[in-house]
């Protein structure tokens, strides 16, 4: 059997947003948490609702700055980075060649087409303009949004929509480390089944996942691993030992 | 990683005092002190120990409330004011060992027409409203060349004019004919003329009525696009740097008080005037 590559070494991860509006109010979101992935994976953060499974997301793609603990991430060159401490130009050249990141909201600019905002991805990787358009329609026909709207801003689209634009954005820089949080929850059975069919070609393409699902169904074929988020309760510390690694894929996953 | 390169920009320790100056003014103003003005001396301590680099196809947004410093912040960075203490160094000037701040004032005139580019809030600032909107855009190219051609120069406008999509037909007619919209587009195009190496933009949609923002913001992204040209902008519009910046610095009193991806300082900002000037911005 082939021994796979770690690609992202958790350790230890913290994160506490301090609220000076509210009288320097100390809210802790991630208490040491520990995960790691492997080339490949398809990662699912499970926990009930307030646990601290987008915050987990949001560190590694640093749109949160972690308070401490590590983030190893193993890069297409073959570099150990730390996404905690890295520098931010490192960050956004990651983000640009490496990392994405699908939210449940589409931010982009006002007045801009459905495909430009999708090839955009590809054009800041040096492909050119032309061609990532047409990888751009290409990702849109796959998931099914009607061509039509392909030249009309995403901004008037309906929530379906604006999502499948949203992930299509994200599937297009065929990335090495896939973040995703909710990203089926406004698609209906139709759509869900083709972004699982884009997944599943990710993933051989050798894509790691690692997302927050909602409704786990559709996806659960896919799923390799599992991090369950426990919440704390009171007078206990830190979720350490509470998710070692044995722990993966036991049951949780329901 | 391919970030190695060195930053095409770097400002180190950047001050800037209007007034005579006293050994206290430094630690009579700030955010702690809540003002930027010296109780000793009245000194106005426009900004104060403002260090960044800037690197390629980068766009650094600095934003803060008025009187924050960050348009003198620009204007030192321009060269239009000359700073109390600290450098900076351009990666195409004196192999990017030379101050720009030490240079004479014949170096920095060459050095703004080549290579800095400047789009201000105000038209007024940037054009002169009763030359025509060609000759406003002429103008750099003009102070580059010792024996300016008339027909490249013009084919060169209208260039310009169809990159920042201006009717070509307007182009000799006086530029205060224009609407501010397109009178900011004239100064942007004025502004990539010389193709420079960096665009400083100075609240570039303040002044404009959202469907002109937009469109201006549009066009802003769009040569952002194309060129890769590093870019500064100064906005007290948190909605155009956060569409326009991958990096900001967040100003007050003078200071630096934060700096960050950008969506990381709207998503977790650290420090409390941040995190009450992103509670405060209406989404």
């Amino acid at each position: 059997m082939k021994i796979k590559k770690k690609i992202l070494l958790v350790r230890n991860l913290k994160k506490t947003f301090t609220m000076h509006l509210l009288a320097s109010l100390k809210v802790e979101a991630l208490n040491g948490l520990s995960f790691e992935l492997e080339e490949g994976d398809f990662g699912v953060l499970v926990g009930p609702s307030g646990v601290g499974k987008s915050t987990v997301l949001q560190c590694i793609f640093r749109t949160y700055k972690p308070t401490s603990g590590e983030i190893l991430y193993l890069t297409r060159e073959g570099q150990w980075v730390d996404l905690a401490r890295c520098e931010e130009r490192n960050v956004l050249e990651l983000r640009r060649e490496e990392i994405s990141y699908v939210t449940q909201f589409l931010h982009c600019p006002p007045r801009v087409p459905a495909e430009f905002v999708v090839a955009a991805p590809c054009v800041l990787q040096g492909r050119p303009l032309d061609q990532a358009v047409w990888e751009a329609r290409e990702m849109l026909r796959r998931l099914r949004v009607p061509e039509k709207l392909w030249k009309a801003y995403p901004m008037t689209f309906s929530g379906g929509e604006r999502q499948r634009v949203n992930l299509a954005r994200a599937f297009i820089s065929k990335p090495k480390l896939l973040l995703m949080d909710e990203p089926t929850a406004s698609l209906d059975a139709k759509a869900i089944e083709s972004v699982v069919e884009v997944l599943e070609d990710m993933k051989k393409g050798n894509t790691t996942v690692l997302a927050v699902f909602h409704d786990k169904g559709p996806i659960e074929p896919l799923v390799t691993r599992v991090v369950p988020l426990v919440p704390k309760s009171p007078g206990e510390k830190s979720h350490e030992g509470l998710c070692p690694a044995r722990s993966y894929g036991q049951g949780v996953w329901r | 990683m391919k970030s190695t390169a060195a930053p095409i920009l770097e400002v180190q320790e950047l001050s800037k005092f209007f007034g005579p100056g006293c050994p206290q003014c430094i630690e009579a103003t700030g955010p702690e002190q809540g003002n930027n003005v010296c109780d000793t001396c009245s000194t106005v301590v426009a900004c104060h120990g403002v260090s960044f680099q800037l690197y390629e196809g980068e766009v650094l947004g600095i934003v803060g409330e008025s009187g924050s410093g960050k348009s003198s912040l620009l204007k030192c960075m321009h060269l239009d004011e000359v700073p109390t203490f600290g450098s900076m160094y351009h990666r195409e000037v004196g192999m990017g060992r030379m101050d720009l701040f030490q240079c004479s004032d014949q170096q920095k005139r060459a050095i703004r027409n080549k290579l800095l580019g400047i789009v201000y809030q105000s038209p007024h600032l940037g054009l002169r409203m009763e030359l025509s909107a060609g000759a406003n855009v002429a103008e750099p190219l003009l102070l580059q060349s010792l024996r300016p051609r008339f027909s490249p120069i013009r084919a060169r406008i209208v260039e310009l004019f169809s990159q920042v999509e201006l009717p070509v037909s307007r182009l000799d007619e006086p530029v205060r004919y224009f609407s501010g919209g397109m009178q900011q587009r004239v100064q942007i195009a004025r502004a990539l003329a010389p193709s420079p190496s960096l665009l400083l933009l100075d609240e570039p949609t303040s002044g404009l009525d959202v469907s002109v923002q937009a469109s201006v913001l549009d066009l802003i992204k769009r040569i952002q696009w194309d060129t890769g040209l590093p870019i500064v902008v100064v906005s007290h519009d948190l909605a155009a740097v956060r569409l326009l910046s991958q990096r900001i610095l967040v100003m007050r009193h003078g200071r630096v008080v934060e700096s960050g991806l950008t969506d990381q300082v709207f998503a977790d900002p650290h420090h409390p005037y941040t995190q009450q000037l992103v509670a405060s911005a209406l989404s």
